[in-house]
């Protein structure tokens, strides 16, 4: 067995890391801001479509033709891709994609390259992995390199700064640009306009002279071999075009059948992630072209637990997300939590489907992951790809409820509860019980319910369960004591 | 048509008030409604918490509780959501030990009550009388699964003297989610929060909705915070009438916890 | 030892077990219940909404007729200031006829991205663009050069002939062949990363003058 890396150390459980968020009123503002501003744009964008339903049906449709038959598309693309001028490797996990591209650039003597915004090299941590190898990898997306400069972890799929506001954006830039190359402009200010200038400037000279690009791709085309990056800033034409190497780690599950149906997921894409009917940029490119672009194209394709999740039939449809971050941005706990809480490259909705099932449930971490969602299903409905994440999530506690990851005192007041709600007349003798003990009404329960009648008042239990009223009253007698008689007229 | 009520075990064992409202709307409108005694409980809280199997035998007696009815009323978005929704998913992955067809029988019969008004009944103004400010919260389970829409509205706008003000952010989960607030407990409380305090600034007396786990949930806080904003469910308001606006003539337990 | 090609490939199969043996991809189905388009009008109407679309996000919109269009370069590129304008190595002939004064580089394939950087601005024509997303999709061909032409300058100034525009992506990719290099243009390059509002104006150029010729 190989252990699955998604480029984190150690972390707390999700709700201990979850409950520090809720009390940094900063991060909570910022989260609220930016996710409520996006959540009504792309309502606005997607209602645009009168066929939204029907390509989000297909692209569903598409992803899962591609799982169920995913060593023929490889093979497929693989052809197609050296047919090309590519060179195709193959990952079976973080460490042998690491080693792959670190010795790609050695062998270009190369020591430092450039990176366009990839969750899959986030996932393996290359860049820490680069750096053992004594290669910088410079970030060029701007919320990326936010989060470089700034020594931090990206909390977002897309925006991995979220969690910064403009003035703490600016002071991240004032403070450490000048280690990493060209220093922030004298007098900088918080306007995002002026951010994205300094931006600019400091990375033009890094793409001018880089000689070695990776990315990861949002689409690979199986039939065509044509991988696809969609972005908005254009440093990712300016990695996918500048260098002489590029090199591309992308997942498995990555894959398209065919050209056409980007069709699908080049108008669903957009309007779930940024709320555009386009984006500003969308780059497609095939092997190598002559005198165009790198004249080295290396794809790494990458396993890294892919296969465990595509072997659960439940969890297999978490691998045709294609990282719109939608269900980030209406998650009600995400908003609350941050990204930071779930530990890993992937945050929210998604992140609590996929880490479990890509590391396993072995941390008390990965663990807990299944249980931070509220099952409101907000996230199921804005999902292009149409996840239904709460399944997976009820399916995959069911798996920590199993493998003994749970709690046995959970277990064993389920199993109680079961036997009390098996047979009505246990369920009535059990309401009774607490109906004579109704004059204690604890302000504070026990156990693991104590945290929630920490800032919340307990029901009060009745005199009298609805099932003994109706067998009393057959649903409309006098009332106990000799009320008026119900007026169930009919 | 014969019509059975599908109390659910949180209503049962905590709400009886809106088990008996339900019943006397219904009846107000000319349904002779039903109560199977061998029902008890949908299996929401262990399917959702983790224990499919142990919610097996409790899909199983749903299916036996509930045979031969034309349509059955669940005063709960999130039960009535679990036993259409969900239900034939556990049949279908439990190797028969719950028979498929007896579950694909009664599932479709199963209406939210708002759902059965509206749709079955074909009525919106049930002839209720509710002299107060009220806002409606929809919850998840009603708003995103059953998808029923601006049926609760509908009917709470028809009501007499009911003065209904928007709720913001009125589509956003309240926090409760079963073993979510457990597990979760600060999140959960951090979305309540918020929750509770659009409610506070809607100016309303009443909090409405059609779910007592989320009200129960809401409530609490709400009482732990003293916001002088109680909570009611559809059925208690739908109820109420003009000659018994207290509901005393159809309730003789105590109110419901606020 | 497996190398870790057919690893992942065992990996994979074994993970499909459940798949039926004599399943081939096309027998999964895939109901294609949506639109091969949503605009539905006449060309003209469009290629207004082209227009808008471009507008909406930014680009600088023109619209003029074949003859025209020298004299609207040479406008514009005056109006930019621009001294060095770089061109790929066929566009049409008589398209920079007035633009007097500037200094054209016509891009053999010696233009670094240095050199570019210090270019004022960019002219080329294009493969086709959608009107329902505002898009302009260049394909590399010898009227609109290397990739890096009309990446580096800042200002960037596009040519639409009106057969080129379509209505949807689906007719966009139809049209395109996906072995050469493809670039799609919405609008000027932008941002949304900070606090997740849109600002234009990063790495790409800052400026976009989409050129739409009439019949
Ligand atoms: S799970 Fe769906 S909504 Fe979430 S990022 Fe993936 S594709 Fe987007």
């Amino acid at each position: 067995m190989t252990a699955v890396h998604l480029g984190m150390p150690a972390f707390p459980s999700f709700p201990e890391a979850a409950e520090a968020a809720t009390t940094d009123a900063q991060l909570r503002r910022n989260l609220r801001n930016a996710t409520h501003t996006i959540r009504d744009k792309r309502a606005r964008a997607v209602a645009e479509l009168s066929d939204w339903a029907g390509l989000r049906a297909a692209a569903a449709a598409i992803k899962n033709r591609t799982l169920r038959h995913l060593d023929h598309y490889l093979l497929q693309l693989e052809e197609a891709v050296t047919k090309a001028g590519g060179r195709v490797h193959w990952a079976i996990d973080a460490a042998d994609a690491n080693r792959i591209v670190a010795e790609l650039v050695k062998a270009t003597g190369e020591t430092h390259v450039v990176k366009v915004k990839s969750m899959a090299t986030q996932e393996i941590g290359l860049n820490e992995a680069l750096a053992a190898e004594g290669i910088t990898a410079y970030e060029t997306d701007l919320a990326e390199l936010i989060v470089q400069l700034g020594d931090d972890r990206p909390s977002h799929i897309l925006v991995p700064a979220i969690h910064r506001n403009r003035s703490e954006i600016r002071e991240i830039f004032v403070r450490a640009m000048g280690r990493w190359g060209r220093a922030a402009p004298d007098g900088l200010t918080d306007r995002p306009a002026d951010l994205a200038e300094a931006a600019r400037l400091h990375l033009r000279e890094k793409f001018l002279s880089a000689k070695v690009a990776v990315s990861g791709a949002n689409f690979m085309v199986a039939e065509t071999g044509t991988l696809v990056v969609v972005e908005s800033e254009g440093n990712g034409r300016m990695c996918l075009t500048l260098p002489e190497t590029l090199i591309s780690v992308v997942g498995i599950e990555k894959i398209v059948p065919t050209w056409q149906d980007l069709e699908v997921y080049l108008q669903l894409l957009p309007r779930s992630s940024t709320a555009e009917r386009m984006n500003p940029y969308t780059s497609t490119w095939t092997g190598t072209a002559e005198g165009d672009g790198p004249r080295e194209f290396h794809l790494v394709l990458l396993d890294n637990g892919r296969t465990g999740a595509l072997a659960d039939q439940v969890g297999r449809q978490a691998l045709r997300c294609i990282r719109c971050s939608a269900c980030l941005n209406v998650c009600p706990v995400y908003e609350r939590a941050g990204g930071h809480a779930y530990g890993s490259a992937y945050p929210g909705p998604i992140g609590a489907i996929l880490t479990p099932q890509l590391r396993g449930i072995t941390s008390a971490l990965d663990a807990s992951l299944p249980y931070a969602s509220s099952l409101c299903g907000a996230c199921y409905e804005v999902c292009p790809v149409a996840i239904d994440i709460p399944e997976v999530l009820v399916h995959l506690r069911e798996r920590v409820a199993e493998t003994g990851k749970g709690h046995p005192a959970e277990r064993t007041a389920m199993r109680a509860a079961r036997w009390v709600l098996e047979d009505p007349a246990r369920l009535a003798r059990a309401q009774r019980l607490a109906t004579r003990a109704r004059r204690f009404r604890p302000r504070h329960l026990p156990g693991p319910a104590a945290a929630w009648t920490d800032t919340r008042e307990v029901p009060r239990i009745p005199e009298e369960s609805f099932r003994d009223w109706w067998r009393r009253t057959q649903g409309g007698g006098p009332r106990a004591g000799g009320g008026p008689a119900g007026k169930g007229g009919r | 048509m014969r019509v059975a009520l599908f109390i659910t075990c949180v209503n049962d064992t905590l709400y009886p008030r809106t088990g008996q409202a339900t019943v006397a709307l219904l009846r107000r409108l000319g349904v002779d409604v039903e109560f199977p005694a061998q029902q008890t409980c949908c299996g929401q809280m262990h399917y959702n918490t983790g224990y499919r199997r142990q919610a097996e035998p409790l899909v199983r007696g749903f299916a036996e509780a509930f045979a031969g009815y034309d349509a059955i009323v669940a005063p709960s978005g999130s039960c009535a959501a679990m036993v259409r929704d969900v239900h034939p998913r556990i049949a279908g992955r439990s190797m028969g030990r719950v028979p498929r067809d007896r579950v694909a029988e009664v599932v479709p019969k199963v209406y939210e009550l708002s759902e059965f008004l509206v749709d079955v009944l074909r009525v919106t103004d049930v002839g209720a009388y509710f002299p107060h400010r009220v806002t409606y919260h929809p919850t998840c389970h009603s708003l995103r699964l059953l998808r029923v829409g601006d049926r609760p509205l509908r009917l709470l706008r028809a009501v007499r003297g009911l003065d209904l003000v928007e709720l913001e952010g009125a589509d956003e989960c309240c926090g409760f989610g079963g073993a979510f607030a457990v597990k979760n407990p600060a999140v959960s409380a951090a979305m309540c929060s918020d929750k509770v305090r659009h409610a506070a600034d809607t100016g309303a007396e009443v909090l409405c909705a059609a779910d007592n786990s989320c009200l129960m949930h809401i409530g609490g806080t709400l009482e732990r915070q003293r916001a002088g904003v109680r909570t009611l469910h559809l059925a208690e308001i739908l109820a109420s009438t003009q000659d018994d606006p207290h509901g005393s003539g159809w309730a003789d337990g105590e109110r419901s916890p606020a | 030892m497996m190398g870790s090609r057919e690893l992942v490939l065992a990996r994979v199969r074994a993970a499909l077990a459940d798949v039926p043996r004599d399943e081939a991809p096309e027998d999964f189905p895939v109901d294609r219940d949506y639109l091969d388009a949503h605009a539905t009008g006449s060309p003209a109407e469009v290629a207004d909404l082209l227009a808008d679309n471009l507008a909406d996000y930014r680009a600088v919109v023109h619209r003029c007729s074949a003859a025209e269009l020298p004299g609207l370069l040479a406008r514009l590129l005056a109006e930019h200031r621009s001294g060095d304008v770089a061109v790929p190595p066929a566009l049409p002939g008589d398209w920079l006829a007035d633009s007097e004064g500037v200094r054209v580089l016509t891009d053999d394939g010696s233009l670094t991205a240095s050199r570019l950087d210090r270019v004022d601005s960019v002219v080329t024509a294009c493969a086709v663009a959608v009107a329902e997303t505002g898009t302009i999709v260049l394909d590399a061909k010898p009227d609109q050069g290397r990739r890096l032409l009309s990446l580096v300058p800042d200002h960037h100034i596009c040519v639409v002939r009106p057969e080129q525009v379509v209505a949807s992506v689906a007719q966009a990719l139809r049209r395109l062949d996906p072995s050469r290099p493809l670039t799609w243009i919405s609008g000027p390059s932008a941002t949304s990363d900070i606090e997740l509002d849109r600002v234009e104006g990063v790495h790409g150029p800052r400026t976009l003058e989409a050129v739409l010729l009439a019949d």
